[in-house]
């Protein structure tokens, strides 16, 4: 019975081809897996595959050159959006983008990504906001939401000792350079398929010249969250949704 | 009306057990092992009931891992 069903032309969906047969670091239910898997299905839907120039972070992602079959280049922490906007200028054929944690992006190299986002280079940015830094052992990161609990802030993070959490993408939304700003999750099927719209939208934008780019996808971090990947999932809609709203939140 | 069969293919051995794929089968199809690991030390996802998949790919799309393949025909 089954045996009659598996069969080469009745598959309906594999692994991205362009995805390499190397098991992943990251944690079980991790949702980088996800969104390496998107990254991977738009670039072969655009054909894009050897014109393709990732720009890799400092973080959980520092190992996706190891996954995803495209050109990479390892950056500084935080110096992504900058060495994009060299390679983007040298290549403007290629299709640039950046795939960056909330450490990364929001707290190091908040001034390489507000700068690069407002001068409009014509690059993306996938920003991935779990609200914690994964890598390091779960210490509060700039997007750390309030009274929530990590390494760093045991309490909870108090508004009075640590400041607000910092919504990067409202901030990006305001910039004159960016052409679409969106906020995505992955924690469904039905949110997978619109992140995945998402990020094909602003890599179409990049190779149109329409200016820079950012996609957030805001995450879960189930070993820094201490809870199973469904319970954090839960969790994620339960208070993350609450303070990052998802949507586009500029289309230009 | 057409029915629509369909089977999930599961990479045991790249499976880490997170329980993603089980959560969201719309039809329960999938499930952890409870003894059997891979060796890796994971329970891995595998298919429980025959004849109940109908190849939605829900499983397969939510797994960070990209183990699941799927499979459907109609008849």
């Amino acid at each position: 019975m089954k045996e009659d069903i598996i069969k080469p032309e009745n598959l309906v969906y594999k692994k991205p081809t362009l995805m390499n047969d190397v098991p992943m670091h990251y944690c079980p239910g991790c949702s980088h897996g996800v969104v390496h898997k998107l990254i991977a299905e738009v670039i072969e839907e655009m054909q894009m595959e050897e014109k393709a120039i990732g720009v890799s972070p400092v973080g959980c992602a520092v190992f996706a050159y190891k996954y995803i079959d495209i050109d990479w280049q390892e950056a500084a922490h935080g110096r992504a959006p900058g060495l994009a906007t060299a390679i983007k200028r040298l290549w403007p054929d290629r299709l640039v983008f950046t795939y960056q944690g909330d450490g990364d992006l929001a707290c190091i190299g908040t001034a390489e990504t507000i700068h690069a986002l407002n001068r409009g280079e014509n690059i993306t940015i996938i920003f991935i906001n779990n609200a914690i830094y994964g890598m390091t052992g779960g210490q509060m990161a700039p997007t750390t939401l309030v009274g929530m609990k990590t390494a760093t802030c045991p309490y909870g993070r108090d508004v009075a000792l640590h400041g607000y959490p910092l919504k990067m993408t409202e901030i990006a939304a305001q910039l004159e350079g960016t052409a679409y700003v969106t906020r995505q999750s992955v924690h469904t099927v039905a949110a997978i398929r619109k992140a995945k719209k998402a990020i094909r939208k602003a890599f179409e934008n990049s190779m149109a010249g329409k200016g820079s780019n950012l996609v957030e996808i805001v995450s879960t971090c189930n070993s820094g969250w201490k809870m199973s990947p469904e319970k954090s999932n839960k969790w994620m809609e339960e208070n993350m949704f609450k303070f990052y709203e998802l949507g586009d939140l500029k289309d230009k | 009306m057409a029915k629509i069969k369909g089977a999930t293919v599961v990479d045991t051995e790249r499976c880490k057990g997170c329980n993603l794929c089980v959560v969201a089968c719309p039809l329960d199809v999938l499930e952890l092992t409870s003894k059997e690991v891979n060796k890796k030390g994971y329970h891995f996802a595998r298919e429980v009931k025959d004849d109940t998949c109908i190849g939605c790919a829900a499983c397969a799309t939510v797994c960070p891992d990209g183990c699941i393949s799927v499979y459907k025909v109609k008849e």
